[in-house]
C-alpha cells in the first residue's frame, strides 16, 4: 500500500512531465494557421482539394471531350449539361461534337463522380477557390473555351 | 536600482504644500484609487491577449491577429463590445444577490491585487500581517462565486458554485501552508520585509529543499484556486455550460472574466513575493560585474517579467493538462499535497530551529 501510494505520485508527476514535454514542442512548432487574405500570392492548396470543374484544355487549345453525356447521366445534382452538334464527316459518319459544356458551380456538391466517371479523363477539379459572385447567374460556367476543338487521338492509341 | 518612493513622496510633499492634511490624504487615495483601477484594468487585458495567443500557439494554431499589430488590441475592442451589451434581468433570480455577486468576486480581487509589491518602493497596503491579509482576502472572492451560483436559480450555477466552493477551500489550505513554510523561514509576514530578506538569495534557492517543495504546491494550489483548467471544473463547458456565471451578460460577466484572470496574476505575483525574490534582482554571489548588471533592470520590469513566467507555466498547465474529476479533485488535496505539506512544514520548522539554513 504504502509503496503504491508513492509509486502512484511518482509516476503521475513523470506522466504530467511527459504531457508537458509534447504541448512545449508544439508551442514552438511552426503554425498551420493560413493567413488568407494575406499570403494570397504565396497559398499553395492541396492537390487534393476539390474547388472548381475543369475541362482539361493541352496548349493547342484542345479538349479531350468527346460529348458523351456520361458526366452530365452521373450527375446527382444535374449540375452538368453537356449540349453537343451531330455533324457528319466526309465518309458520311455522324459524329457529336462538344459546343458548349455547361457547369453550374451554385448545385456542385464537389462528389467527383462526374470526374470518375468520364472515360476519356476530360475532366478534373482544380484548386480554385474563391468563388463569390453577385447574382446565381454568374456561377453557371460554359467550361470549354473559345476556339477549342476535340484533340486527334494519336494514331498509337488506336493499336 | 531606482526607488519609486521619489515619486510618491514628491507627490505628496507638492500637495501638502497647498492643501490641508485631510484633503491631502483625500486626494492621494483617490489617485491611488484610479491608479489601481487602471493597473487592474490594463493587466486583466493584457492577459487576456495572452492567453489566447498563447492557448493558440499551443494548439498549433495563431491566434487573435486582425485587430491592430499582431491583434494586440483585440482585448481592448473585446472590452468596448463587453460594456456596450445588455445587462438582462433574469425572471425568478435572488435580484439583490445576482447583483451583489460580481461585485464581491471583483473587490476581492482588487483589494488582494493592491497588496502585491510591484517594486522598489512602490507597496500600496503594506504592514505587519500582509500574507495573511492577502489569503482573508483573496478567499473572500468564494463568497462572490457562491452567491452567483445560489442566486441564478439554475441547476448548472448551482452545481458549478458548490464544486467552486469544494474545491477552493480546500485548497485554500494547502496555499496558506506553503506561504506559512515561507514565513517559517523568514520570520516575517509583512510582504515588503519578505522581499527585503530576499535581497542576497530567493528564497527558492536559499530555502533548501523545503522552499521548493512549497513553491511546487503553491504553484499547483494556486492554479486550482483560480478556477483554471485542470482544476476548472466549477465552469466546466462541456458539462455547466459555463458554471456559476452561466446566468451572467454584459459586464456582469466581464468582471467575472477579469477576476479570473487578475486572479491568476495575483497567485502568480505572490508566488515571485514569497519564492523567487519578488522585485529582487537576481543575484549570484561573487560574479560582481553581473550583479551590478543586474542592478540596471528597473524593479518593476524584474517583478513583471518574473510573474509573467509563472502566468505562462500556468497556461501551460491549462493547455496541457485534462480536466480533473471532483473525486479526483479532492483526493489530490487531502491525500497527497496536505500531507505532504505538512511534513514540509515540519522539516522547514526542523530547518529554522537547529539552523541548518546558513
Amino acid at each position: 500500500m504504502k509503496t503504491n501510494y508513492f509509486y502512484g505520485l511518482f509516476a503521475g508527476l513523470g506522466s504530467l512531465l511527459t504531457g508537458m514535454k509534447v504541448t512545449l514542442r508544439e508551442f514552438f512548432t511552426r503554425k498551420t494557421t493560413e493567413c488568407y487574405p494575406e499570403n494570397r500570392s504565396a497559398l499553395k492548396m492541396y492537390e487534393r482539394f476539390r474547388g472548381t470543374l475543369e475541362l482539361v484544355h493541352n496548349e493547342r487549345n484542345e479538349h479531350r471531350c468527346v460529348a458523351c453525356g456520361i458526366c452530365e447521366m452521373n450527375c446527382p445534382n444535374g449540375t452538368i449539361h453537356v449540349h453537343a452538334d451531330v455533324v457528319e464527316d466526309e465518309n458520311g459518319k455522324k459524329k457529336k461534337v462538344l459546343r458548349e459544356y455547361e457547369y453550374d458551380l451554385g448545385s456542385c456538391i464537389f462528389c467527383q463522380l462526374c470526374v470518375v466517371n468520364c472515360p476519356h479523363q476530360a475532366l478534373r477539379f482544380s484548386t480554385e477557390f474563391e468563388h463569390a459572385v453577385f447574382t446565381r447567374e454568374k456561377l453557371v460556367r460554359k467550361l470549354n473555351r473559345e476556339g477549342s476543338v476535340l484533340e486527334e487521338k494519336k494514331t498509337e492509341d488506336k493499336l | 536600482m531606482f526607488d519609486f518612493s521619489v515619486i510618491t513622496g514628491w507627490v505628496d510633499r507638492m500637495l501638502r504644500s497647498f492643501l490641508p492634511e485631510e484633503a491631502t490624504v483625500l486626494v492621494e487615495f483617490v489617485m491611488i484609487g484610479v491608479a489601481i483601477l487602471l493597473g487592474y484594468a490594463v493587466i486583466a487585458l493584457v492577459l487576456i491577449y495572452t492567453e489566447r495567443r498563447v492557448c493558440a500557439f499551443f494548439q498549433c494554431r495563431v491566434g487573435p491577429n486582425r485587430v491592430g499589430p499582431w491583434g494586440l488590441t483585440q482585448s481592448f475592442a473585446d472590452m468596448i463590445k463587453m460594456l456596450t451589451k445588455e445587462l438582462i434581468t433574469i425572471n425568478n433570480v435572488d435580484r439583490f444577490l445576482f447583483n451583489l455577486a460580481p461585485f464581491i468576486v471583483i473587490i476581492a480581487s482588487v483589494i488582494s491585487f493592491s497588496c502585491l509589491p510591484f517594486a522598489k518602493g512602490l507597496e500600496l497596503i503594506d504592514f505587519n500581517v500582509g500574507a495573511f491579509f492577502v489569503m482573508a482576502v483573496s478567499s473572500m472572492g468564494i463568497v462572490g462565486i457562491l452567491l452567483a451560483g445560489w442566486s441564478s436559480n439554475n441547476k448548472y450555477s448551482l452545481i458549478g458554485a458548490m464544486r467552486s466552493g469544494a474545491q477552493m477551500i480546500s485548497y485554500e489550505l494547502s496555499i496558506g501552508m506553503s506561504i506559512l513554510t515561507i514565513i517559517v523561514f523568514t520570520d516575517t509576514a509583512q510582504l515588503s520585509l519578505i522581499v527585503a530578506n530576499q535581497a542576497d538569495g530567493w528564497f527558492i534557492f536559499k530555502g533548501h529543499v523545503p522552499a521548493f517543495i512549497a513553491f511546487m504546491i503553491y504553484l499547483i494550489a494556486g492554479t486550482a484556486e483560480t478556477n483554471r483548467g485542470p482544476f476548472d471544473l466549477p465552469e466546466a463547458d462541456s458539462e455547466l455550460t459555463a458554471g456559476y456565471h452561466t446566468e451572467y451578460s454584459g459586464m456582469h460577466f466581464g468582471f467575472f472574466y477579469l477576476a479570473e484572470y487578475l486572479n491568476m496574476f495575483i497567485v502568480a505575483g505572490m508566488a515571485t513575493t514569497l519564492f523567487l525574490g519578488g522585485w529582487m534582482p537576481l543575484y549570484i554571489p561573487g560574479w560582481d560585474g553581473f550583479n551590478r548588471a543586474m542592478d540596471f533592470i528597473p524593479s518593476l520590469f524584474w517583478f513583471l517579467g518574473k510573474t509573467g513566467v509563472l502566468i505562462f507555466i500556468m497556461m501551460w498547465f491549462k493547455w496541457t493538462f485534462p480536466r480533473l474529476r471532483i473525486d479526483q479533485l479532492l483526493t489530490l488535496e487531502w491525500k497527497y499535497l496536505l500531507p505532504i505539506n505538512l511534513v514540509n512544514m515540519f522539516v522547514m520548522v526542523m530547518v529554522v530551529v537547529f539552523e541548518w539554513h546558513w
